[in-house]
């Protein structure tokens, strides 16, 4: 157990610091993609509540697509792929060799178009709960589209929509460890590079598997803290 | 975007969907087992059975499935001698037992919260009939509890299904060759990531297609007693 705790010290030899440095980048990384994710998600959301057929078959294939292939290809086609175009484009201004996208900025883009599949489900599914009288009551007290969304249609939607984005944020932060891959020195590649350099793979994965577990839990906290503020309106009520 | 090189790839990845289907069912027949067993521990009503079952569905939820195969394959593998001794490591050795170890391990966690579910939706009435009966233990469960709690858990066990395609392709990470390794390889060799993406992501596409219409029609022929009813009918049947 000693050798353990030592294992992760703050001192020198010890991975402490390094360790807490990559769980940020997790953090990190994953944040930045569920936010990219939720712009996605509200567009294809719109898209599938009020396109036209074209438009509505167009969302409808990209939450199919990207919820049927898994993650790990995506993450290949976004870093690669990027890399590609990237090194393309350095290639016409005359530079020559391959250029590589910063790993960050394609994990980030790779979890918010997958999540993005997953958030649009998910508003999609609470813009349905909103009472139609509820739209048409706003327009009748001469509200904008704009100010509908803002005081009507967002709050309750955003509200009913938390638990499936709680969930989503989860697997956000979960498939983040896939973007270890591209050598991004999240909590998995530190914890491979721990691993590697001490000889000791089995703490240290244990250790990478703890630390997801707090994050997993805090969020987990903090996303129940939020569904009973956002429910204090409807005290009394079923949902 | 070359369309010849599309089904060139696509031809060579077709190579890989053996070993996804394989490693898919291996995983999912022993993790739906585990699973049960996870689920009657939950719902058995005894501390003893109820918390470890608890910790580890929390553990295993909580934490990225990449964690968990590392752990196994590479972290078990500093405890060599001692599994050699006990004749374990012709097993923990292969990247494909530990592949099939760790799904199952992980899909087990995520079946069991479905399967509680349709536990808990068996009504008294049907156990009691089969207490009428003289059914008793073992008997109760084979003859009205599983049966009746696996069909109603099928729709959602068949999403399971799907989650396990997709997650076999983390395999690849731990040297298997299956669609995605194949496709990392055409990858660096090619350097065209969004033309094997393709061809790759249309193999996963068709492979869940045909997974989710099997289920559907296993979920129709499970269910004879639904057919012909109006959707309210079958609403009020699954109360």
């Amino acid at each position: 157990m000693t050798e353990l705790l030592q294992l992760v010290s703050f001192g020198p030899g010890g991975w402490g610091l390094a360790l807490l440095t990559a769980a940020l980048m997790t953090v990190a990384v994953a944040a930045c993609g569920f936010l990219i994710g939720g712009v996605i998600g509200a567009v294809i959301a719109w898209g599938k509540l009020a396109g036209n057929l074209p438009v509505r078959f167009s969302a409808d294939a990209y939450t199919t697509v990207l919820r049927g292939i898994p993650d790990l290809l995506v993450i290949y086609l976004f870093y690669f792929g990027g890399s590609m175009a990237v090194t393309a484009l350095f290639n016409v201004w005359g530079e020559t060799g391959f250029v590589g996208v910063p790993p960050f900025a394609a994990g980030a883009t790779a979890i918010g178009v997958v999540s993005g599949a997953y958030q649009a489900e998910v508003f999609r599914g609470a813009f349905r709960v909103l009472a139609k009288g509820e739209i048409e009551a706003g327009k009748a007290a001469g509200m904008s589209p704009f100010l509908l969304f803002r005081r009507i249609i967002a709050p309750q939607v955003f509200r009913h929509a938390l638990p499936g984005i709680g969930n989503v944020w989860q697997m956000a932060l979960k498939e983040s460890a896939l973007i270890s891959v591209t050598g991004l020195v999240e909590l998995l590649r530190q914890s491979q590079i721990a691993a590697g350099s001490t000889r000791k793979p089995f703490e240290f994965y244990l250790i990478a598997g703890a630390i997801f577990l707090v994050i997993t839990w805090l969020s987990q906290r903090v996303f129940s803290w939020l569904e009973k503020r956002a429910r204090r309106s409807m005290a009394g009520g079923l949902a | 975007m070359d369309p010849r090189f599309v089904y060139d790839s696509f031809v060579q990845l077709l190579a890989g969907v053996p070993l996804t289907l394989e490693l898919t069912a291996f995983a999912f027949a022993l993790g739906l087992l585990l699973a049960v067993l996870i689920a009657l521990m939950q719902i058995s009503g005894l501390r003893i059975l109820r918390i470890p079952a608890g910790a580890y569905v929390f553990a295993i939820r909580g934490t990225p499935l990449l964690v968990q195969i590392f752990l196994i394959y590479y972290g078990l593998g500093q405890f060599r001698p001692t599994l050699q001794s006990l004749g374990l490591w012709q097993f923990f050795r292969e990247a494909y037992w530990c592949g099939i170890l760790a799904l199952s391990l992980n899909s087990a966690a995520y079946g069991s919260e479905v399967l509680r579910g349709g536990l808990q939706s068996v009504s008294k009435r049907e156990i009691e009939a089969g207490r009428a009966c003289g059914m008793s233990g073992l008997l109760l469960y084979r003859r009205i509890i599983l049966p009746l709690a696996l069909r109603q858990s099928l729709p959602a066990y068949g999403n399971e299904l799907i989650l396990m395609v997709k997650a076999t392709s983390l395999v690849s990470i731990i040297t298997m060759m299956e669609v995605t390794g194949i496709a990392a390889r055409l990858i660096s060799e090619t350097y065209r990531p969004v033309e094997v993406f393709i061809a790759a992501g249309t193999i996963y596409l068709i492979i869940n297609f045909l997974l989710t219409r099997a289920v559907s029609m296993l979920d129709w022929w499970l269910t004879p007693h639904l057919r012909g009813m109006s959707t309210i009918g079958k609403a009020e049947q699954a109360k």
